[in-house]
């Protein structure tokens, strides 16, 4: 292979630097914000750590601040959303991947098309069906909003993940002595990890950084999830940019840690060596 | 051990394929019957209804007396090796062999004791810790037969468990299972599409085209007396030669040639219509006194070692003659190929395309 010429690497790298710069940015912003003692939130200083920086705003938020609380509503609503999901996507993905029955196509076009719409579009039938339901302004209502808008997806990945995994182990579960069920729950779920995965975090996501059905649906503070919380500290006088800075980067870190626990299961080739095509 | 019976078993698919036609067949206790036949003709979907894993239309199945119709798959006291192995792959060797049992609720002391039998066996111990990825193909398959054998089951099936290895390895599984049916006795049930493997492994095998059983015979039965043309054509390698004609008091004519044959029975002298004359390439020879074909050119010519055959164009279809590895024939000699007494067979010129056995044939076999 020839090496290809330096000016050629050194303009790849100036090139992916320069979008690492435009990505990272924003973020270091943030903290920096968030260290910042309060009278010198708005200076144009580019250092990343401030100078005499502090942890007030963090302290403020979890002392003045219900932000405990919302971290709990959100972590609630995400775990409720997330394990829902799951389970739902699980279960219907597999029905659709392995049954044949009538109304089987139409009913995956259906599940299909509901992701043509944007979901800013689906909100107002939503939000009426979640007032008819009176279900406004509890974490329920938010459950019914967020898993129905998440699970269709959910439901495609998993489908095309038990796609990957051949009939004949649940085939041969099943002469060993397993129950449909058994074969589903022994063989075929630890094989659709990564697919399971892929759907948890989706639905996580889908719930943890959700702000515009939230804001319709929840109305008390004590019942914000953090999103809502957050958008609180930016009122209409005046935004209190420490406590919002702060608060952005605690939002972060549950995301991150789900995502570094959940990665050693987004390994491909889970199936390798089972059968041979 | 167990028998098996089918008493006419139908499978018709939701879209109105009809799979399997009124199938009946018995298959004895400690039996290697194969399935055999082309791809579509209704022997997977046989197994398959037999394991459980395919409801049946009509009819039923039973296993020892034991209707099993409505029968879960692992209820039916039977073991599977498939054609894609099919082994858990989140499992090690030592997990899948022991899954089945644990299943069952066997005492661990015992499942232990079973799954280090089998594995030396079959000369897997050393693999025992391993995950199926790990394995070469020859090794999986080794891993799906132990995961069959481990549960001791009344029936084994087989779905084509050989046809994913090369032709080395194939031969030598072939022989494995062979001396396992031997060692165990217990009646299996093998589906292949492979003539070779099912003359090879079968006591008894059951031909089937289109959904039906075309023949059920021993081996050498089927080859020296096929039922149907189709059978004829399928049972030996090369396939057997055929020529379309007339039969006219004993003598064959097609297309300006006719070849005299003895012991033409009644039964074909009185059959109205076309026939088919059949031989194999071995009932052609090129020094007898037999009724002769008219000179023919070898367009190639392949050769064994132990044996050559060749290759030449009749009537528009190509057709085989096996010569012995010294006669001294290239591409292009010119060879007067004879017919050997009883070298030959008489089907009839239909849709079934039944045999007509020779006058003196059961005392030649």
């Amino acid at each position: 292979m020839v090496s290809e010429p330096k000016r050629i690497t050194f303009l790849r790298h100036a090139v992916l630097l320069l979008f690492v710069a435009i990505s990272v940015y924003p973020a270091l912003n943030v903290l920096s914000i968030s260290l910042r003692p309060g009278d010198q939130l708005k200076t144009t200083d580019l250092s990343i750590i401030p100078d005499n920086w502090t942890f007030d705003s963090y302290i403020a938020l979890f002392t003045e601040q219900p932000f405990l609380r919302w971290l709990a509503n959100s972590l609630l609503v995400s775990f409720a959303v997330t394990v829902t999901g799951v389970a739902l996507a699980a279960m219907g993905g597999y029905a659709l991947s392995r049954f044949r029955f009538v109304g089987r196509q139409a009913l995956m076009l259906s599940i299909l098309t509901t992701q043509m719409f944007p979901a800013t579009m689906l909100l107002l039938p939503l939000y009426i069906l979640v007032a008819k339901l009176n279900l406004m302004n509890t974490f329920l209502g938010l459950l019914v909003f967020y898993v129905s808008t998440a699970l269709p997806f959910c439901v495609w990945q998993m489908k095309g993940f038990y796609d990957t995994i051949s009939p004949s182990l649940e085939e041969a579960a099943r002469v060993d002595g397993c129950s449909r069920m058994v074969a589903f729950r022994r063989v075929i779920l630890p094989l659709a990890a990564p697919g399971l995965v892929i759907t948890a975090l989706f639905s996580f996501m889908t719930a943890w950084s959700e702000y515009i059905v939230a804001a319709q649906v929840l109305q008390d503070r004590d019942m914000f999830t953090l999103p809502l919380g957050v958008k609180s500290f930016q009122a209409s006088m005046s935004t209190q940019w420490g406590l919002y800075a702060a608060a952005a980067i605690l939002v972060s870190v549950p995301v991150v840690i789900v995502f570094i626990v959940l990665s050693k299961y987004l390994v491909s080739g889970m199936t390798v060596g089972a059968v041979k095509e | 051990m167990a028998t098996v019976s089918f008493r006419n078993v139908n499978k018709v698919y939701p879209d109105g394929f009809h799979a399997v036609h009124d199938l009946n067949l018995e298959v004895k206790e400690g039996e290697f019957l194969v399935l055999v036949g082309p791809s579509g003709c209704g022997k997977s979907t046989t197994l398959r209804m037999l394991a459980g894993l395919e409801e049946i239309s009509s009819g039923e199945i039973a296993i020892e007396d034991r209707v099993v119709n409505a029968i879960e798959p692992g209820d039916r006291d039977i073991a599977m090796v498939f054609q894609n192995y099919a082994l858990y792959p989140h499992m090690s060797v030592r997990e899948n062999l022991a899954f089945g049992l644990k299943m069952r609720r066997t005492p661990k002391q015992e499942i232990a004791e079973r799954t280090a039998e089998v594995a030396s066996t079959l000369g897997i111990e050393s693999l025992l810790d391993r995950r199926p990825r790990e394995l070469s193909g020859g090794q999986r398959q080794r891993v799906a037969l132990g995961r069959a054998i481990v549960r001791q089951p009344k029936v084994f099936l087989f779905d084509e468990p050989l046809s994913n290895l090369d032709a080395k390895l194939r031969v030598q599984m072939r022989a494995e299972i062979a001396s396992l049916h031997h060692r165990l006795k217990t009646t299996m049930v093998y589906v292949t599409h492979d003539q070779v493997e099912a003359m090879t492994l079968g006591e008894r095998i059951v031909i089937m085209n289109h959904g039906r059983i075309q023949q059920a015979a021993a081996p050498l039965e089927l080859y020296r007396r096929p039922a149907n043309r189709f059978v004829a054509g399928f049972i030996g390698s090369p396939p057997m030669n055929f020529l379309r004609g007339t039969l006219k008091d004993s003598m064959f004519q097609s297309e300006g040639m006719s070849i005299q044959l003895a012991n033409v029975s009644n039964e074909a002298l009185s059959h109205e219509g076309n026939v088919w004359l059949g031989f194999r390439a071995e009932d052609l020879v090129l020094n007898s006194d037999g009724p002769s074909l008219p000179e023919v050119e070898l367009e190639v010519v392949e050769q064994m070692g132990h044996e050559s055959i060749g290759y030449f164009t009749l009537l528009g279809e190509r057709h085989s003659i096996r010569l012995p590895a010294t006669s001294e024939v290239n591409p292009g000699s010119r060879i007067v190929p004879r017919l050997r007494p009883a070298g030959w067979h008489l089907f009839a010129d239909d849709e079934e395309g039944c045999r007509f056995a020779r006058e003196n044939e059961t005392a030649q076999v």
